[in-house]
């Protein structure tokens, strides 16, 4: 699946003498299979820009195209674009609310119409791939432990089937081996299991390690749209829109200027420990 | 001077059938014996569940002790005349801005605090107008806190902590939900009322990042204390935090990995400006 955001602007109050635009013009296009991150400050326009992808809000103008049909069109089966644009909202688990596991996960293919043997297939398979075994199904989802219920609660979006997964800050609040965790199941989805992930994140770091792609939004427009690497070459621009790099590049930033031979587009500590290593070996 | 001190602390939870009979107890600290000097910067690390949380709220009386004491200013938090006056003394920020105001104005928020134990409107004014200088959000004092960003609102609910007076301020993941330069902020803001105004600081956070300026570092794992040191003597243990489900900032962590590969590097590097006059010593 193919989705396009065609010049989409949206405007909160249009009718004022100066419209307040939440996103302006901005157009891109996530191909299927993408690992993408979306990060910018609070205020840049991420969220409305999530919103339009499964067709939740409308555009003030611009199109959504989804394999080039516009979704807004009249008649456009929005529901079944619903199904296929898995939308992971911030604290996910706060959306649990079943009295075990595997009803929770079902709730979705369930209210998709699917009979009762395929609710729980999907749930199952769901389930297991966010790294959970049989013993919880049958749990309630207030016993398990903050990045668990996380992983329930993106089991219930997975349910569904989705070709592309939207995470709105899925390791807010957890523990450094919870984030990990929670990672490490997103990038085997998208691996292993070919599903498009859009990551919204305030860690430079994870995107850095984990994305394809970085979509960089600030005040409503969509300034970069590249690779993590030509992305995080940009220090002082960035800076200047209230973002980070990931420490470990902007180590190796300070570095270079400081005579190091070692490139500037370095993204995790493993490749600059051996950069660094080089250098070392060779003075 | 000890300003919070905690004598063999021991919480349990109470678990509750389906038919709300007592089942049984979960233990969340356990005996826990900890005293903080006054005007400290402690920040306290430890995965999801490991009992930072149940610590931070019985230092404002928010819990009281299955057995053991805990003291704040000299009160006990067990004797029920005291706990205004813990309260007053000790303030709470949580993670979510959004539950934490009350007011539709800035100032009315702010003044909520004070207003509930009898603060006269003419010393109010002042109050309000001297929290509101201290976060550095005196421009928005007529505003709706609905139009501030995630960092903006913290930084409400810290002015609105501020106009209480109190001498401990006590922070349960206030970044959690902030992006970086919403982090930034907040972290600054606390750092300067730590320094300028010598008010105790008890930090939780899963951000690493945020312990390298802290006077004390602890580390909680099943509800007991298992790490307490400096920074520097805390994160020199890269593998010991690793167990604990924590883990290092990234310039520790390279400068660890660069260690382990025989780069003559001191311990516990924390910054990247002593990384990088290490590594320039050593080209």
């Amino acid at each position: 699946m193919q989705l396009t955001l065609k010049s989409v602007s949206y405007v909160y109050n249009s009718d004022a003498v100066e419209p307040r635009y939440a996103v302006k013009d901005v157009s891109f296009t996530l191909n299927k299979g993408e690992f993408v991150g979306l990060i910018g400050h609070t205020g840049s326009g991420k969220s409305t820009l999530v919103q339009f992808l499964d067709g939740l809000l409308k555009p003030t103008s611009g199109q959504v195209l989804c394999d080039g049909e516009d979704i807004f069109e009249k008649g456009y089966p929005l529901r079944e674009l619903r199904k296929k644009v898995g939308l992971v909202f911030q604290y996910p688990e706060h959306q649990l609310f079943e009295s075990d596991i595997l009803k929770d996960v079902c709730f979705g293919p369930k209210n998709m119409g699917c009979s009762q043997e395929e609710q729980l297939e999907r749930a199952k398979k769901a389930i297991a791939l966010v790294g959970l075994d049989e013993s919880y199904y049958t749990k309630s989802p207030f016993d398990l432990s903050g990045g668990e219920k996380r992983r329930v609660a993106i089991a219930g979006i997975l349910a569904m089937g989705p070709d592309i997964l939207v995470l709105d800050e899925p390791t807010a609040g957890l523990d450094p081996a919870g984030r990990d965790e929670i990672l490490d199941q997103v990038e085997r989805l998208n691996k292993e299991e070919g599903i498009g992930v859009v990551l919204v994140s305030h860690s430079m770091e994870d995107v850095a390690e984990r994305t394809d792609r970085i979509l960089v939004m600030s005040g409503g427009v969509l300034q970069y749209d590249d690779t993590p690497r030509n992305v995080f070459r940009h220090r002082e621009e960035l800076a200047a829109l209230g973002l980070d790099i990931p420490q470990v590049t902007d180590i190796c930033h300070t570095l270079r200027d400081k005579g190091f031979d070692i490139p500037e587009d370095i993204l995790t500590v493993a490749e600059a420990k051996e950069e660094i290593l080089k250098v070392l070996k060779k003075s | 001077m000890k300003i919070i001190d905690i004598l063999h602390l021991i919480h349990e939870y109470k678990v509750y059938d389906d038919d709300e009979q007592e089942v049984g107890s979960v233990r969340a600290l356990n005996d826990v014996t900890l005293s903080l000097e006054e005007g400290s910067f402690v920040v306290v690390l430890g995965h999801n569940g490991c009992g930072k949380s149940t610590l931070a709220k019985h230092l404002n009386a928010l819990l009281l002790p299955t057995e053991g004491m805990v003291y704040v200013c000299g009160n006990n938090t067990q004797e029920e005349d005291d706990i205004w006056k813990i309260r007053k003394n000790a303030g709470m920020i949580f993670q979510n801005p959004d539950n934490q105001i009350v007011g539709n104005v800035v100032e009315e928020d702010v003044a909520f605090g004070p207003e509930n134990i009898g603060v006269p409107t003419e010393k109010m004014v002042k109050r309000v107008t001297e929290a509101l200088k201290k976060v550095g959000m005196e421009a928005y004092r007529l505003n709706s806190p609905n139009q501030l960003s995630g960092g903006q609102k913290q930084r409400i609910g810290i002015a609105g902590m501020l106009a209480m007076r109190p001498k401990v301020i006590l922070m349960d993941e206030p970044t959690a939900m902030l992006d970086p330069s919403g982090r930034k902020d907040v972290l600054n803001i606390v750092h300067e009322l730590n320094k300028k105004e010598g008010m105790t600081v008890v930090l939780i956070t899963h951000y690493m990042e945020e312990a390298v300026d802290a006077d004390r570092v602890i580390v909680m794992d099943g509800g007991e204390i298992k790490m307490d040191g400096t920074p520097r003597e805390i994160f020199s243990r890269v593998d010991e935090l690793k167990n604990y489900r924590l883990t290092v900032p990234q310039v520790t962590e390279l400068a660890w990995e660069l260690k382990k590969e025989g780069v003559d590097l001191p311990d516990g590097i924390l910054t990247k400006e002593e990384l990088v006059e290490a590594l320039c010593s050593l080209h």
